[in-house]
């Protein structure tokens, strides 16, 4: 990668946060609430190696499967970029987490509680990868509020991980979301103390 | 899009057809890494480095590249290592991932966060 001259303006330094969460649990709404952008849409195209099933000589035949992933951006001051980025919710994508996850701050994993079980891959993944993230639970209408703590037993998260209500449309909200999460990455990397 | 086609057509060119089949970048570009145009125009590029090279006018990442053009990411990364080989952009690579964000950077991240 070319360095940057000293007579140009240096370029600010991006870093990015993850939102993740179930299909449907709010994670393009919550980067909408606050991004500056409206969010951006960004797909991968990725070639993948597949046995055809059908195939009696079992030769290999290649897939291309496009993973699209929303993203928005938060200004933090000159020198310095924030972007959010909502993870592919399919499961089956986790190259593409590996790749987003590598050098983030930390994530947000949306849970709805209207469909708990949405939640899970995404935790057993920041769990296994150590990557720092906290649990929204997003308060659709109609879904009856959960006692944080109820959440927190449902997930059998560990007890230094954060669990927050919002309502991921609400900017204010969903502010609130962020500061909680790189609070806790602050908070609970020993490096940091 | 003219009049016979709209976007369910799906695309109209081979996305790899633009690139002329090659679909290894010449350099590493992060989702995330800032573009900047340092230089103007000049003949023998096509259209698609024109286009970035217009929106790189101010800094720009990787993913919103991708995503003003309505390209895969994989494809502008073929036409940032052109442009990047050609001297015409200057590149910020984030963070390197091996080294943590710093306390400063972090607190920096939550006091704009509560200013917005």
């Amino acid at each position: 990668m070319a360095s940057v001259p000293s007579d140009v303006e240096p370029l600010p330094t991006a870093i990015k946060i993850l939102v993740a969460g179930g299909f449907g649990a709010g994670k393009t709404t919550l980067v909408g609430a606050v991004s500056e952008i409206r969010p951006l849409r960004t797909e991968e195209t990725i070639t993948e190696e597949s046995v055809g099933i059908d195939d009696l000589s079992g030769v290999e035949r290649k897939e291309t499967t496009t993973v699209a992933m929303d993203f928005g951006r938060i200004t933090i001051n000159s020198e310095l970029v924030l972007y959010l980025f909502g993870t592919p919710g399919q499961d089956r994508f986790w190259f593409v987490w590996d790749e987003l996850a590598l050098g983030a701050v930390g994530a947000v994993v949306l849970a709805d509680t209207r469909r708990l079980p949405g939640c899970f891959p995404s935790i057993d993944y920041f769990e296994r990868r150590g990557t720092p993230f906290i649990v929204a639970v997003n308060c659709f209408d109609g879904a009856d509020r959960h006692d944080p703590d109820e959440v927190r037993a449902a997930l059998d998260l560990d007890p230094v991980v954060p669990v927050v209500l919002c309502d991921a449309r609400v900017r204010e909200s969903s502010k609130e979301v962020l500061i909680t999460l790189v609070e806790h990455v602050v908070n609970s990397t020993p490096a940091y103390a | 899009m003219n009049e016979w086609l709209d976007e369910d057509a799906g695309p109209v060119v081979r996305p790899y057809a633009m690139t002329r089949g090659r679909t290894r970048s010449s350099g590493e570009f992060d989702l995330i890494a800032i573009v900047v145009a340092t230089g103007a125009a000049a003949a023998g590029l096509e259209p698609e480095h024109v286009s970035i090279l217009e929106l790189c006018g101010s800094p720009l990442s990787v993913a919103e590249i991708s995503a003003h053009l309505d390209l895969p990411v994989g494809i502008v990364r073929v036409f940032l290592g052109d442009l990047l080989t050609a001297g015409l952009i200057q590149t910020r690579a984030p963070q390197p991932v091996a080294e943590m964000p710093t306390r400063r950077t972090l607190l920096a991240v939550i006091d704009g966060l509560r200013a917005l």
